[in-house]
């Protein structure tokens, strides 16, 4: 199953497959007169999984906003899959997010529709033939392990179900970029485990380039530190204390990028407010 | 509680009347190009239209009977009381029955709207389906708006007719009327620009409960507490909207028409 999920995801179209999948440069965004964001520039790799740490309110789930273009910049430019999304019309964002998978911070799925019309929304609207969404709504739900939960509505799910169906909904139309907007938030370290080795499937099984915003930095350390084994379908340590080279950091605080590098130089910046962060 | 300036008030609804012209404006066009959502526009019209016939009928059927009793108390005065079939059939059709309908609806529909998209918006639906490649005005507010337009002519039909039918009762099971006068006389007071009239300003008055419904639910913030917020807004703006441009439009019927 996940072999299939890697095969599609790597046969898909994507826009743009040289040079970063994702780059911000001197990104600015005001609410009211408050700035959420400051000048802040960054570039994510393709294949690389991006993780963004910092405190609440610091304008991360905004920064995943403005990379899905559900919201403008007020300075600065953003491009996905090479493409300038800064100005670019909503009608052409539809084309473009077809190639990006959104995990919502509440999962955000539609309440009046059953987990299988939800996974399958996006199919719908590109009018694939019912036997084949069909197809790929199970093939989805048993990636995420909740092929039993098919016929549920969300309200009957709990909060890590929906979690766990929010990502076979952004994965089901195989995406080459997803963002993934707090998981993990609010859910118990099991569940919030579960989820983590999920995100670690699709990195190292799919290949997909990814930004994941978490306020647990175990969770942040357990994607920089650990990788999934297909032939025993759990994920396991990486030998000798190693780290995942395509795992990399971005913090922000009060807006401002205060670090963007990897895992060793994070855990080794003598940054006094970062070393305090971490502690 | 916070003040805010005046220019800065004026601002605010400034901005606003430009994010309802722009909703209002995509929604119309919406239906004009692809992709076009008709399962949803069929879907509308069987809650807005099916679902507001119960209290179309007995809102319609009630007035109607009222406006007999206390017509005919006044039209005794003068001996006329065999003018009540005119007297319900002109006012059902031109004024009651349009207001009444768009009011009724406004109530259940409105407020229906604002709390659903409201409610989606406030938690992050609306931004999962931009994300998931969907035009949230296209697949919510056009259906809803043309669902709403089709069916409002016809409640209203239904709201008038039933009106009639309760003068009707009233004029013959109370007052002792005869009914092939009651209805010759209702038949007759009736004009084309009367009925023109009465059915036109349905038209408006189902824009206007779409539009404003979905745009206080388009721009709902603030959790719970400000869905009802949305809510509440949404069905005191409509109905005021709703009599004043059915005053002008009557003003405006009358200049063509002549009555």
């Amino acid at each position: 199953m996940a072999s299939e999920l890697t095969s599609s995801a790597s046969e898909a179209p994507s826009p743009a497959s040289s040079g970063p999948v994702v780059v911000f440069d001197q990104v600015s965004i005001h609410f009211d007169v408050k700035p959420v964001l400051q000048d802040v520039s960054f570039a994510v790799e393709h294949g690389e999984t991006r993780i963004i740490l910092g405190p609440a309110g610091g304008g991360k789930s905004v920064l995943m906003k403005l990379a899905n273009g559900l919201i403008k910049p007020d300075g600065g430019r953003i491009r996905i899959f090479g493409q300038d999304i800064t100005d670019m019309p909503e009608r052409e964002l539809f084309k473009l997010r077809a190639h990006i998978g959104m995990v919502f911070q509440e999962s955000a799925l539609f309440d009046s529709l059953s987990v299988e019309d939800n996974v399958a929304y996006r199919l719908h609207e590109e009018h694939i033939p019912e036997a084949e969404a069909h197809i790929r709504v199970v093939e989805a739900l048993k990636f995420v392990e909740l092929e039993q939960a098919i016929q549920k509505f969300p309200s009957e799910l709990s909060g890590g179900m929906r979690r766990r169906v929010s990502i076979a909904r952004a994965i089901i139309s195989r995406p080459d970029l997803i963002l993934y907007d707090s998981p993990t938030g609010g859910l118990d370290p099991i569940t919030s485990t579960t989820i983590i080795e999920l995100v670690m499937k699709q990195r190292d099984v799919g290949h997909t380039t990814s930004l994941l915003i978490t306020h647990r930095l175990q969770d942040a350390f357990t994607l920089a530190m650990n990788r999934f084994n297909p032939d025993t379908g759990k994920m396991e340590p990486i030998p000798n204390k190693g780290v995942d080279e395509k795992t990399k950091f971005l913090v922000l605080n009060d807006g401002r990028v205060v670090f963007d590098g990897t895992t060793l130089e994070l855990v080794t910046s003598t940054d006094p407010w970062l070393r305090d962060y971490l502690s | 509680m916070s003040f805010v300036s005046p220019e800065d008030f004026a601002k605010q609804k400034i901005a606003a009347i430009q994010e309802y012209s722009i909703l209002s404006w995509q929604a119309i066009a919406g239906l004009f190009s692809r992709p076009r959502y008709w399962s949803e526009i069929y879907s509308q019209m069987d809650s807005i239209g099916v679902g507001s016939m119960p209290i179309i009928v007995l809102t319609g059927f009630f007035t109607g009977c009222v406006l007999a009793l206390q017509s005919a108390t006044s039209l005794q005065e003068f001996g006329s009381v065999s003018l009540t079939g005119n007297l319900v059939a002109l006012s059902m059709v031109k004024e009651l029955g349009p207001v009444l309908t768009g009011l009724m609806v406004s109530g259940r529909n409105a407020s229906g709207m604002a709390s659903e998209i409201g409610s989606m918006r406030v938690t992050e639906q609306i931004d999962a389906m931009r994300a998931l490649g969907t035009d949230p005005v296209r697949k919510l507010v056009t259906p809803r708006l043309y669902a709403t337009i089709f069916m409002l002519f016809f409640l209203t039909i239904l709201s008038d007719a039933f009106g009639i039918a309760g003068g009707a009762l009233v004029s013959i099971a109370i007052m002792g009327l005869n009914p092939s006068s009651y209805f010759n006389n209702s038949y007759r007071a009736l004009q084309y620009g009367d009925v023109v009239q009465g059915l036109v300003k349905p038209l408006f008055s189902a824009f206007i409960i779409a539009t404003v419904g979905c745009y206080f639910g388009m721009t709902t913030k603030g959790g719970t507490q400000g869905v009802g917020r949305s809510t509440t807004q949404a069905v005191v703006v409509s109905s005021v909207f709703i009599i004043i441009v059915d005053l002008l439009v009557t003003r405006g019927m009358i200049g063509i028409f002549g009555r």
